[in-house]
């Protein structure tokens, strides 16, 4: 299937990625209205360290151990491959979070669940937003092995 | 004391769209944009802006914009502001003025001058997309002597040529004054189209080495010039001059010069490379056809020797005497051409416009019944296809596209490609600021660019009813002048719009 | 093939899963004396919060027995069963044969015997569905709650009944709350938070005895209650195992692939002991991340298929109105602390590893220190120095980082 990955090599660490995630969240076709004044809950975190910089977001693991640790049966594999999260079933317990080894699922805002990428097949965005504005493609949407 | 110098730009914020996102501020490696924890908001120094524009367009919310300043000194049409700043900053440091990137003086582009004639009734024009259009050609030396052996049959006695897709070559820019990235964008680009790139003065990085159309350039330096520079080339350069800094040599600042590009110039690491202004064993034609010679001597005569001079004031003296050095090429540069740092001065008033320079070589050359010895390129700002198919009109083989090949990878001619901070990762070798320029990116934009011109090349030849662009070659009855005074028209030998042949 | 599977918890869904994943057809049996399709256990306690519902707490879609090809026998008990024959009987004298058996029994809750316990009206255990059910029906707001037991069932169960009650009060043996879960540092400012709310902790003490609604403890306190909420602890479902002459320690002995030393039987979950690679010790990991791993290892193995046994480790992510408290391993070795009021930060460095962790209240990315516990990675590889800030990936190398970003995984 096609996943997100990461070129850590062409990522500028600009942070765009985690905006334009939290603004495809919001359904809003206005970045302005949708971000200004908000503090911002992206499910791709960029990660800083001196010269090295790269995102990071659930990685659609083949055998997701969110999955199969999920107590509440919140976290499915879709068959089209992507993990997804039910927030209605989700008690927000944060085992998944406990056991992501990638750290790519976090605690949503509101601190009753938990929330991670689904590759924007939930909002209207229909492909990563992330992907579409990296600016130097260190974000990529394909097929690998 | 030093006198303050008002900003030129201005970086204006629309506070009501910025999200404080902080791109910017990671974004300019100048340090304008900083985020002011008390109010909240993000502020700009304007002082330290170079109008890259790296800002603007990284804005997520496109709530930034550079405007040039209304801060002005008393009106005054022979001291405008910049020549009074221009002296308050010699005042302040007793320094030569250093700028980068082509002439921006208000010069005639005559270019703007030229139009383009088109068929109508009696010679058809041709469809480009319905029949064959022909942009392929060779560079070199074309006054082969017919000779048989001795069954009586044809030798091949043609002197080596460069086989181009399209009439464009990318311009020599080294590897030290552009990045890394930069150069395998150009690279790749030339590779996929069916063209070439120049490496400059900077030597090749062995890397490129796996690039078969890769000119090389010998410069007053001699910088990277060894057996395996000149074995991996398509092509060798001779550099006499260039157009930006006629008559003055080059010099690339010590903290440019980090360990991998002082490993392909030969030179120091953190040293200065100074490149001459002349050639210290070049006082003659005499001296160029020895140089000429030992190149294709050292290449056993497979690869054409081009030389690359500057447009100045007897280019087409000057252009004979390259003819008749063995060279195979000659390129032209103009007074507008890019340079990644040159003095001021020498860049705003030294050399001359390319279109004159070409119209008179092309012109000498045919006089003197030499013009198939050499291949004409010519270079220094051109800006579009149309520019293109004018210079070939003019006489020009192909073209070098320098200033646009980097409008293309993201330069925004801010013009402080001497600073070394281009936060294009372009003009620069900081790590941080080199990886901003995806190859990936760059060479697939490099090539969009050269495609797109092809195909507004064959819109303008199918027009014209030219189906080569070898038969456009010096056609200058396809060019009309516009605005010109007749000296202008007798130089350039073209007519008068409306005028009849 | 036959399998049969007894228990419909984490543990039995996940082996369907496991099996499912190699053998499309074969036929599968599942047995559990609970009448419900498999619920998320430790949802009982949100349940009572309000936090989830019965019709969002089924543990798989609604379609997963069908769509599985599972034959549910749900609210019938597994009897006996013999090996030799292999058969499992329930009550009435029916049988079932299988070609493969697995047990997915689980725990159960224990109460120990306590003077006068029998005087109590209204006293309840907290472990299933049932359990929830008939105590949500006694709770009112002018009831006292006593709860015996300060661990996870103790505690999610005060959580789950806190608004619903006038009071709740916890009694527990040991000095701490949580203290098979946190360490002293950490499960101080977890009770300050609950005391906070209300809560009423007796640590250090026990019940001497009971009087109907009085508790008299062994300090001497007496504690007035409506409801008493026995939770101190689980015990395996093992009878079947040792009857049939397989080998019982503290839970049913499994090699690493949860063969029993029955042929063709198999046990995976809370009723087994398991190898915790965090400490090196065999114990009961009864957790229901533990018993899901081990179930879909077991289904993969019934149905001849091959699966790398996943390193247990004890992991627990619980939190009470709104904190969370993520802990994992076992706490040995130097202890590398960041503590703070509300908040804590403590990692367990032994032997150039790390061995285990508590965060409270901190809890984004621990599955990045998780994963190292498990795997149990030499530090050195790392920045340590960067890592004990905070889980990230950047304390890893460049080559490692590309193994988990760059690739399929």
């Amino acid at each position: 299937m096609k996943r997100i990955y990461v070129n850590e090599k062409w990522c500028l660490g600009c942070h765009l990625c985690e905006y334009e995630c939290a603004f495809a969240a919001t359904g809003l076709d206005d970045m302005v209205k949708a971000l200004k004044g908000r503090p911002i809950h992206p499910k791709i975190r960029v990660e800083d360290a001196g010269e090295v910089h790269f995102a990071v977001n659930c990685r659609q693991c083949k055998d997701p151990v969110c999955v199969r640790r999920c107590i509440s049966g919140a976290l499915t594999k879709g068959e089209d491959g992507v993990v997804r999260i039910d927030r209605e079933k989700c008690v927000g317990c944060l085992t998944c979070v406990l056991v992501c080894p990638y750290g790519a699922v976090m605690p949503a805002p509101d601190g009753h669940a938990a929330m991670k990428c689904q590759l924007c097949t939930d909002n209207v965005c229909g492909e990563p937003n992330c992907v579409r504005h990296c600016p130097n493609q260190a974000i990529v949407f394909e097929e690998r092995a | 004391m030093e006198m303050y110098i008002s900003p030129e730009y201005e970086v204006v914020r629309d506070h009501d769209r910025c999200i404080a996102c902080r791109v910017c501020e990671r974004q300019c490696a100048n340090g304008v944009h900083t985020f002011d924890a008390d109010s909240g908001r993000m502020v700009a120094d304007s002082a330290k802006c170079v109008n890259c524009h790296r800002c603007v367009c990284l804005c997520p919310t496109h709530a930034l914009k550079i405007v040039k300043s209304e801060d002005t000194y008393k009106h005054n049409a022979n001291w405008d502001n910049r020549t009074i700043n221009e002296i308050y900053k010699q005042a302040n440091s007793g320094g030569v003025l250093l700028s980068s990137m082509g002439n921006p003086n208000p010069y005639p582009i005559f270019w703007d001058k030229l139009l383009i004639n088109a068929s109508q009734v009696t010679n058809p024009s041709i469809d480009p997309l319905r029949e064959p259009m022909e942009t392929r050609l060779w560079l070199g030396k074309r006054s082969a002597k017919v000779e048989r052996d001795a069954r009586g049959k044809l030798k091949n006695t043609l002197a080596p040529q460069l086989r181009l897709e399209v009439p464009i070559l990318f311009s020599a820019m080294s590897y030290g004054s552009i990045s890394y990235n930069a150069h395998e964008s150009l690279a790749r680009a030339a590779e996929e189209l069916g063209t070439y790139y120049n490496t400059g003065e900077g030597g090749l990085h062995r890397d490129f080495y796996r690039f078969p159309n890769t000119i090389v350039q010998v410069a007053s330096g001699r910088f990277g010039v060894f057996k395996d520079y000149l074995e991996h080339a398509a092509a060798i350069e001779i550099k006499m001059g260039q157009g930006a800094k006629p008559g003055i040599g080059g010099h690339l600042p010590g903290a440019k010069i980090t360990e991998d590009v002082a490993e392909t110039r030969m030179i120091p690491q953190g040293s200065d490379a100074i490149s001459p202004a002349p050639h210290h064993d070049i006082y003659s034609i005499e001296d160029l056809r020895q140089l000429v010679c030992s190149l294709k001597e050292a290449t056993d005569y497979k690869k054409p020797v081009i030389v690359k001079v500057a447009a100045v004031h007897n280019a087409a003296a000057i252009a004979s005497g390259i003819a008749r050095s063995g060279a195979d090429i000659i390129a032209i540069d103009g007074f507008r051409g890019g340079t990644g740092a040159a003095p001021t001065r020498i860049r705003d008033n030294v050399g001359i416009p390319i279109e004159l320079a070409l119209a008179q070589v092309d012109q000498r050359l045919r006089e003197e019944g030499i013009r198939d010895e050499v291949s004409i390129i010519a270079g220094g700002s051109i800006r579009s296809s149309a520019d293109v198919v004018k210079a070939i009109a003019l006489g020009a083989d192909a073209c070098y596209i320098g200033t646009a090949a980097l409008l293309a990878l993201g330069c925004h001619l801010c013009r402080s490609c001497q600073s070394g901070l281009c936060n294009w990762g372009i003009a620069t070798q900081r790590p941080d600021l080199v990886k901003r320029l995806n190859p990936d990116i760059g060479y697939k934009r490099l090539v969009n660019l050269v495609t797109a011109w092809k195909h507004e090349i064959e819109e303008m030849m199918g027009g014209m009813g030219i189906n080569s662009i070898e038969a456009l070659r010096g056609n200058r009855l396809m060019l009309r002048g516009i605005g010109l005074n007749d000296r202008e028209l007798g130089l350039l030998g073209v007519r008068y719009a409306g005028e009849n042949m | 093939m036959k399998y049969v599977i007894i228990g419909n918890s984490a543990a039995g869904v996940s082996a369907v899963e496991g099996i499912r994943s190699v053998d499309k057809e074969g036929e599968i049996v599942l047995i559990s004396d609970e009448p419900f399709a498999a619920y998320g256990r430790p949802l009982i306690s949100y349940y009572l919060l309000g936090a989830t519902d019965r019709s969002r707490m089924n543990y798989r879609p609604a379609d997963f027995y069908e769509k599985n090809k599972v034959q549910t026998m749900f609210g019938v008990r597994a009897e006996r069963i013999d090996p030799d024959a292999h058969t499992v009987c329930f009550g009435g004298g029916n049988t079932t044969e299988y070609d493969k058996l697995l047990f997915a029994t689980g725990s159960r809750a224990f109460v120990p015997p306590m003077s006068g316990i029998e005087s109590v009206p209204e006293r309840f255990t907290f472990m299933t569905m049932q359990d929830a059910l008939d105590l949500e029906e006694a709770l009112s707001p002018e009831k006292e709650v006593l709860i015996i037991g300060a661990g996870l069932i103790g505690l999610k169960c005060m959580e789950g009944i806190l608004a619903r009650v006038k009071g709740v009060a916890v009694v527990d043996l040991a000095p701490r709350i949580l203290p098979s879960v946190l360490d002293a540092e950490a499960a101080a400012i977890v009770q300050r938070e609950l005391e906070a709310r209300g809560v009423q902790f007796l640590l250090s003490d026990s019940v001497a005895r009971f009087d109907g609604k009085t508790a008299h403890l062994q300090s001497g306190r007496t504690c007035a209650f409506d409801i008493l909420v026995v939770a101190v602890g689980v015990r395996p479902n093992v009878e079947l195992v040792r009857e049939a002459g397989g080998t019982v320690a503290r839970g049913i002995v499994t090699d690493e692939c949860q063969r029993t030393d029955l042929p063709d039987v198999f046990a995976a979950g809370d009723c087994t002991e398991s190898m915790d690679v965090s400490s090196g010790t065999r114990r009961i990991l009864a957790l229901l991340p533990n018993a899901c791993a081990q179930g879909f290892c077991a289904g993969v193995v019934m149905a001849g298929g091959e699966r790398a046994p996943e390193p247990a480790i004890p992991l627990n992510a619980v939190g009470f109105f709104g904190s969370h408290i993520l802990t994992a391993g076992s706490y040995e070795g130097e202890c590398i602390a960041e503590t703070y009021p509300d908040r804590c930060r403590r990692l367990f460095v032994k032997d150039g590893k790390l061995k285990g962790f508590i965060l409270v209240n901190e809890p984004e990315r621990a599955g990045i220190y998780t994963a190292l516990i498990r795997r149990g990675t030499p530090l050195a590889e790392l920045d340590e120095a960067l890592l004990c800030k905070a889980p990230c990936l950047a304390a890893f190398s460049e080559k490692a980082r590309a193994e988990m970003l760059a690739r399929e995984v």
